[in-house]
């Protein structure tokens, strides 16, 4: 039964207020500008806009402002503000081949097209605090930089594909859109292309968990990092109303392709599989946890034995939302008075009983 | 100029083409480098068919880069439809939320399928091709200092061992 509870507003608008003058903080301090968080917490904010699933680095930056620094929070405002906005139409689908690279590795192969290209990564580094950021610096010094060559950077997997040592790639039926997970109500068992939507907007932590118990064995498909690859690439899209495809300009993102363990069958000679991730901004440690819970979930389509959590479609995909969870999780925060009572009430009865026995 | 592709490159009149290339460089341009030429864009009479109006576009990849698309998430990009005093229609669709950037654009896209197309091109989107090109070459240059040179120790091969 549910009652309605009134009151508390003045409680309320004071609790907000508090809140305001708490994330302020010193106001003999310089006040944090959404422009700083933008620009030096860039980490935060692709995180923010990658699970927020709303490509905009400054909304990011102020969601996280507003949030003070609390990433689920942040998260659940932009997804909130994306709500508001029209959807114009869809891009036409990146081209990640075409990628103006920041960052690219492969774990697979020393020597690959185009170069093994750090770009800037915390990969190597001791991780000891480094107390000079403790104080006021000067910029830090320029980096070194190299004549850039021009040589093409060719996806790692589609030289394994070209000698057909793992399954090609290929688009089909072209003409039918994808199916939206923000439109259509998802019902199991999803298309991959599904999985991938809600993979993309899932929470880090949940994805990291239960990529790295793929790794320990739990569903294990032993993957290498074929390739990770970061940087800016253009988006077009197919404008109606003048019937060609329109440049509006460029996003950063980060893709990952693992090469897991074989399948074959009487008709297909063994070849590895593989698993996908892809994330706005510069995001690997995301990108790496999709593909691999990505190639968890193709269990069924390898015809594997679905027994371990990682490979539980349902399982994964309807809890790997950090907004619809701590939704849920927040809820219990909200009044349960009468509801408690009824139990109260119970379990009181329970206990009279027994004592009476 | 360098040329860029659209991802599924039809063939497309050569004046289609040409217009993308100009949408490509006025899309990519930093809003910094392209309000120093407001005054001029703005100078002749125009009118707004469209103001500029934020949305979304939603973003498609493909699956293992190649296969079949899906929605990766949406981006915030702002459109605009103005009508220049030469009487063409000039359109810009543009990442983010900036309504100058996409008005500014939008003016360019007009003015640049009028009677004054050369002296646009040179004004305009030479210059913001210059500055985007050279922003370019220095990431890419510092990237190459990150560019990973292998070499081999080899161990028990030699004579003098």
């Amino acid at each position: 039964m549910y009652v309605a509870v009134k009151g508390g507003e003045q409680a309320i608008r004071n609790a907000h207020c508090l809140l305001a003058h708490k994330r302020r903080g010193n106001t003999a301090r310089p006040e944090l500008s959404v422009t700083q968080i933008r620009e030096q917490m860039f980490l935060g904010v692709a995180r923010v806009m990658c699970e927020g699933a709303l490509h905009d680095a400054e909304l990011a930056a102020l969601a996280l402002k507003q949030a003070a620094g609390d990433t689920v929070e942040a998260i659940f405002l932009l997804r909130a503000y994306r709500a508001t906005l029209p959807r114009f139409c869809a891009s036409r689908p990146l081209d990640t081949g075409a990628m103006r690279i920041e960052r690219r590795i492969s774990a697979t192969y020393k020597d690959i097209p185009g170069g093994q290209q750090l770009g800037a990564t915390f990969d190597y580094t001791h991780r000891l605090l480094d107390f000079a950021l403790l104080a006021e610096q000067e910029a830090p010094k320029p980096p070194e930089s190299a004549p850039a060559r021009a040589d093409a950077c060719p996806h790692i997997m589609a030289l394994l594909a070209r000698e057909g040592l793992v399954g090609e790639e290929r688009a089909r039926a072209e003409n039918e859109p994808p199916p939206d997970i923000t439109r259509e109500p998802l019902a199991f068992p999803a298309s991959r292309a599904e999985r991938l939507q809600i993979l993309a907007r899932g929470d880090e932590g949940f994805l990291l968990a239960l990529g790295y118990s793929t790794q320990r064995g739990y569903g294990r498909n032993h993957p290498f990092a074929g390739e990770i690859r970061v940087g800016k690439v253009d988006v077009w899209l197919e404008a109606e109303e003048l019937g060609f495809c329109v440049p509006i300009g460029e996003i950063e993102i980060s893709e990952c392709e693992m090469v897991n363990q074989f399948t074959g069958s009487r008709e297909v000679p063994p070849q590895f599989t593989r698993g996908y991730g892809l994330a706005f901004g510069s995001a690997e440690r995301k990108a790496m946890a999709m593909a691999l819970v990505d190639r968890a979930l193709l269990a069924r389509e390898y015809g594997e034995e679905a027994s371990a959590p990682a490979q539980r479609e349902e399982f994964v995909l309807a809890h790997c939302d950090s907004v619809e969870a701590s939704g849920f999780l927040s809820h219990l925060k909200l009044p349960h008075y009468v509801d408690f009572q009824s139990e109260l009430g119970l379990v009181r009865k329970l206990r009279r009983d027994r004592s009476r026995r | 100029m360098n040329t860029h592709e659209p991802p599924s490159p039809k063939a497309l009149p050569p004046e289609i083409q040409a217009r993308q290339q100009w949408m490509y460089t006025l899309a990519h341009a930093d809003i910094a480098d392209l309000l120093p030429f407001a005054a001029k864009l703005k100078a002749a009479s125009h009118q707004f068919i469209r103001p500029p109006e934020i949305g979304m576009v939603l973003v498609r990849g493909r699956m293992g880069a190649t296969g079949a698309p899906f929605n990766l998430g949406e981006m915030t990009v702002t459109r605009c439809v103005v009508r220049n005093d030469e009487n063409c229609v000039g359109y810009s669709y543009i990442a983010g939320r900036d309504k100058t950037h996409a008005e500014l654009a939008a003016l360019a896209d007009a003015h640049l399928q009028g009677a004054r197309h050369r002296s646009w091109v040179r004004q305009i989107v030479e210059s913001l091709d210059a500055l985007r090109q050279s922003r370019q070459a220095e990431a890419a240059r510092r990237l190459a200092g990150t560019r990973v040179d292998f070499f081999t120790l080899l161990r028990g091969e030699n004579d003098a061992g």
